[in-house]
């Protein structure tokens, strides 16, 4: 099986994120990290190349801050990693991105099995994997907690998805983009073995002009969305108002009383 | 073009979920505003027509409704096929999506489907110069962003459930059903459908109005219960921090956070919950918020609107017992 890992880097959830006056975003001296939602993406795809046998490819569109999420996918266990890129891809909305990724894809040919996280915890659009999907006319099974059964040779896959009533279960053709959530697996943590063949790895570049790509087609001028805007919402204002009494029961009765003046109870 | 804005009405065996009525309800806002009809997007199995009515009575001029098998279940392939194919027939120039997650599969669909943009989980729509300005949580709402989709049409929204309020249902409400046919065939369909594991009871986070939430604080699986019994009193559902997640106490869908759910109930009740950054970003928009931690320096007390500094297995049963005397 080939199976193709899609990625990106995102801050770390731990990140104080800011705005300046320009509005630059900026997240400190927090690390980048590959999204958390990925990892699980990434371990899936290695699981099952070890049942099935294969390929796993990581890629990643962006500049170079995406080797990042690209290396955590190589200490991983991943057995390759491509970066896409073109300074004209800058700006691009998830539209042009999953043209952008739909291109490589069929670029790397041959592939059974794409695998991404449900969503990326910086722009949260959660529209890259069934968006690629649509752009590949292939299933798109997102929030994915359980690959229950995968034929390789009859090309099916069966899985089971998380939504708000419970868990769908759904049997697909492959190949089928699979947007994994946490619950599917545990991703591993990185070895040192893993870590220096992720230094030591060659990160090829592929450009528009290597995956066949329209520059009309990605970054600002093949998108839908404009985000001219970006600010940091209105803290809450003040401090809690701590409930003091002797004893527990009347804290809580007090605590009842405000409860049912806010009507939210 | 039209000005007429389309609205997907979500609904699970055929029961409209809450959110679709907040999404036509700002639709509603919307066209009274830009002028042009809500159109209600009602598509299922058999008995879905039923869901008409609602729809008028919430706000929407005309619904196309589409009853057919291969819709019974919602699969984004024949969902979205038939939505573009209202839209290019149709021609509104905004299409509304509750940001759940069917609706969130769907938005995108369509919008790669029709080659335009779609913006996600928006919290606010408003005209700004004549121009439709999204405002949407990003950073699971470390920050705000603002964006548009000035050229392209129809733009896709999606709205994120919770953040528009649902409008008052008017009986008295009518308008025209328009009957559409599902276009994809069952062998074209590259999905099935093969069964459904409903939840095991409970009030979902997403459209829960109280949430009771517990953290390290509670100590392992059992320490779940009084909270459950002060859930179950005020119908409202069960939340847990990462770290009560991640050491196996409770599974994760009861998880808020930015690794978790993003939730913003009319009350939140934060039970040994330290507040760790990624824990806050994914409630810090509830409307009041309690934080009971034995720790006066717990961060979550920055965010708090109320706070009890004592051990959360006393004050939890003593506010069930409080409240107990004074509601119902």
């Amino acid at each position: 099986m080939h199976i193709v890992v899609c990625t990106k880097y995102t801050p770390d959830s731990e990140a104080k994120m800011s705005v300046d006056e320009a509005g630059n975003v900026s997240w400190g001296d927090s690390p980048l990290i590959i999204n958390p939602w990925d990892e699980y993406a990434v371990e899936e795809a290695l699981l099952l190349r070890d049942e099935y046998g294969g390929t796993v490819t990581a890629i990643s569109m962006g500049p170079e801050h995406a080797l990042e999420a690209l290396k955590h996918a190589v200490a991983m266990g991943a057995d390759e990693a491509i970066r896409i890129w073109d300074d004209v891809c800058a700006g691009s909305d998830t539209l042009a991105t999953s043209y952008v990724l739909a291109r490589a894809i069929e670029t790397i040919g041959d592939v059974d099995l794409i695998l991404c996280g449900k969503s990326a915890i910086d722009a949260e659009t959660w529209q890259t994997g069934v968006a690629l999907a649509t752009r590949l006319n292939v299933p798109s099974l997102m929030y994915t907690i359980n690959i229950a059964a995968l034929d390789p040779d009859a090309a099916t896959i069966t899985v089971e998805r998380l939504l708000e009533q419970g868990r769908q279960i759904v049997e697909a053709s492959l190949p089928a983009v699979v947007g994994t959530t946490k619950g599917i697996n545990e991703p591993r943590y990185t070895s040192f073995m893993g870590i220096r063949k992720a230094a030591k790895m060659d990160y090829p570049l592929w450009t528009l002009e290597d995956i066949g790509a329209d520059p009309d087609r990605v970054g600002t001028s093949g998108s839908g969305v404009r985000w001219p805007t970006v600010f940091e919402p209105p803290v809450r204002e003040g401090e809690a108002e701590i409930i003091e009494a002797e004893t527990v029961e009347e804290k809580a009765k007090i605590l009842a009383e405000k409860l049912l003046a806010e009507k939210v109870i | 073009m039209t000005n007429d804005i389309f609205v997907w009405v979500e609904q699970f065996e055929n029961e409209a979920i809450g959110a679709s009525w907040e999404a036509v309800g700002a639709a509603r806002s919307l066209a009274d505003e830009q002028g042009g009809d809500v159109v209600a997007c009602l598509f299922g199995g058999d008995g879905v027509e039923a869901l008409a009515q609602e729809a008028f009575a919430y706000g929407a001029d005309r619904v196309l409704l589409a009853a057919d098998a291969t819709l019974s279940d919602f699969r984004v392939e024949p969902y979205a096929e038939l939505l573009a194919q209202a839209v290019q027939n149709h021609e509104p120039d905004t299409v509304l999506v509750p940001a759940t997650f069917r609706g969130r599969e769907l938005g995108p669909a369509l919008a790669v489907r029709l080659e335009t943009g779609c913006i996600a989980d928006c919290t606010e729509l408003a005209f700004e110069d004549g121009q439709l300005m999204a405002t949407r949580p990003i950073y699971a709402g470390k920050l705000m962003s603002k964006c548009a989709i000035p050229e392209r049409r129809p733009r896709v929204f999606t709205t994120r459930v919770r953040a528009f309020s649902k409008p008052e249902p008017d009986a008295a409400r009518d308008g025209e059903v328009v009957e559409l046919e599902s276009t994809v065939a069952e062998d074209q369909i590259m999905t099935k459908v093969t069964g459904f594991k409903e939840s095991e009871g409970g009030v979902s986070l997403a459209d829960a109005s109280i949430i009771v939430s517990g953290g390290r604080g509670v100590a392992g699986p059992e320490g779940y219960d009084p909270l459950q019994e002060l859930a179950d009193m005020l119908n409202a559902a069960l939340g847990a921090s990462r770290a009560a997640v991640d050491a196996g106490w409770i599974p994760y869908e009861h998880q808020v956070g930015q690794t978790g759910k993003t939730v913003s109930p009319d009350l939140y009740i934060a039970c040994g919950i330290s507040g760790a950054i990624q824990h806050l970003a994914g409630m810090r928009t509830s409307k009041v918020i309690v934080a009971i931690n034995k720790d006066p320096e717990a961060p979550i007390f920055k965010v708090a609107d109320y706070g009890v500094v004592a051990d959360l297995f006393d004050v939890v049963p003593a506010l069930k017992a409080a409240l107990a005397e004074r509601v119902d």
